[in-house]
């Protein structure tokens, strides 16, 4: 294989990774790190290199459809963004101490939960608009513009309904396991990041989801510097895989509205099961 | 109140984010047209690993490389160029709070800018 031709590969294999992570709100880097270490044999360290560089792109390329819906919520972001980029300097250093098998393995775990989590049926959560005092004390709060995902009675004057952080220690918490993991696989964990605004905080999903977008950009460049100076990011591969997610992605949420996701979201759960296993089982073997 | 609010803050985020996300892919797309246009026939090797050879140069080894047209220095300038936009968004954040005068936000965001700092230091140090 040529040096042309590996590389127009890695580009159509990342840009079918970014197109179908945005379609299926799995995201792109979960997806690419695995294909690139079991079809192209390439080293799991440049693998998660070049995966944390189309994750800061993603992130940053979608920013335009959520300052649009103006959900997200810079204060909520911002704060737990400490914990983020101290889970992530954490995890990147991490990555560098602990070897590629146990690394798979993690990863392999990371895919099944993933695939689990995108059919787990979302509990709904009743909205919070008690406030809480310590939300208050450090402004967790805001106004949700649109009656839905919430449940009516919720509604205020003006049609829009106000919300405030809840167990904000716990969400803290799994923020910073969420940047641990993102600096450990090089992938951007927004499923984890929802996971503590939407289930812990009882944040509106909405908000939680938008919020998580802007907030993965940030997480992942705490971990980027690591990984420059340990030479994780080679430009060879980066490139290609950057410039694959990131138009995938793209096209992704654009596609994502005209096309019933259901069958998609199944067919792509399976082949990230396949690869979850096949990364376990070569973790374990020894081979990665 | 300030006339400042979170949504015109978000705004000039969003417009920050595109314009250097739009930058920097336009930098790694140029520089990987040069890439494959002088490519050889070998692939070189990512099978393993190489902790001795670190692939990413020095930033002022980068810039050199970027004035001789050098393909490989032109990627890493435009993924420096992409590691920077976050960054660049939470000053964003720290000026935008100042300006609303909200100091425990102009903290927060100062915090999450130092740990950033600190990374990238690792890199640059």
């Amino acid at each position: 294989m040529t040096l042309f031709v590996f590389t127009v590969l890695v580009f159509v294999t990342s840009l079918f990774a970014g197109l179908l992570g945005a379609m299926t709100g799995l995201g792109g880097g979960v997806v690419i790190v695995p294909a690139l270490v079991l079809l192209f044999r390439v080293d799991m360290r440049y693998a998660m290199g070049a995966s944390l560089v189309s994750v800061i792109a993603t992130s940053s390329g979608a920013a335009a459809a959520y300052v649009r819906d103006g959900l997200s919520n810079i204060r909520i972001g911002m704060f737990l963004e400490i914990a983020t980029t101290l889970g992530a300097l954490f995890g990147a250093y991490l990555a560098t101490r602990v070897s590629t098998h146990s690394i798979a393995i993690v990863f392999g775990i990371v895919l099944l939960y993933s695939a689990f989590a995108s059919f787990r049926g979302r509990k709904k959560l009743e909205a919070v608009t008690k406030p809480n005092p310590l939300a208050v004390r450090l402004k967790l709060e805001g106004d949700f513009p649109s009656s839905e995902s919430l449940p009516s009675g919720s509604m205020q004057a003006g049609g829009s309904a106000h919300y405030s952080a809840q167990r904000i220690p716990l969400g803290f918490g799994i923020m910073f396991g969420a940047g641990t993991l993102s600096g450990l696989l090089g992938i951007g964990s927004g499923a984890v990041k929802v996971l503590a605004m939407d289930q812990a905080m009882k944040l509106p999903f909405k908000v939680s989801t938008t919020t998580s977008n802007f907030m993965i950009g940030v997480t992942a460049a705490a971990s980027a510097g690591i990984y420059l100076s340990r030479g994780y990011i080679d430009p060879g591969i980066a490139m290609p895989v950057m410039l694959g997610v990131l138009i995938g992605s793209l096209a992704g949420s654009r596609l994502l509205v005209r096309t019933p996701v259901s069958t998609l979201k199944m067919v792509f759960a399976l082949v990230i099961v396949a690869l979850g296993a096949e990364m376990i089982y070569n973790g374990v073997a020894g081979r990665i | 109140m300030t006339t400042y609010t979170d949504r015109a803050m978000e705004s000039a985020i969003g417009r920050m984010l595109r314009i250097g996300v739009a930058i920097s892919a336009g930098t790694v797309l140029i520089g990987g047209l040069i890439y494959l246009s002088s490519a050889g026939t070998a692939v070189p090797d990512r099978h393993h690993f190489t902790r001795e050879k670190v692939v990413f140069d020095s930033f002022a080894g980068i810039l050199r490389g970027v004035g001789s047209l050098n393909a490989a220095s032109i990627i890493q300038l435009g993924l420096l160029l992409l590691i920077a936009t976050p960054v660049i968004r939470v000053v964003f954040c720290v000026v935008g709070f100042a300006r609303q005068r909200d100091c425990l936000y102009v903290t927060v965001s100062a915090i999450v800018l130092l740990i950033l700092l600190y990374s990238l230091f690792q890199y640059g140090g």
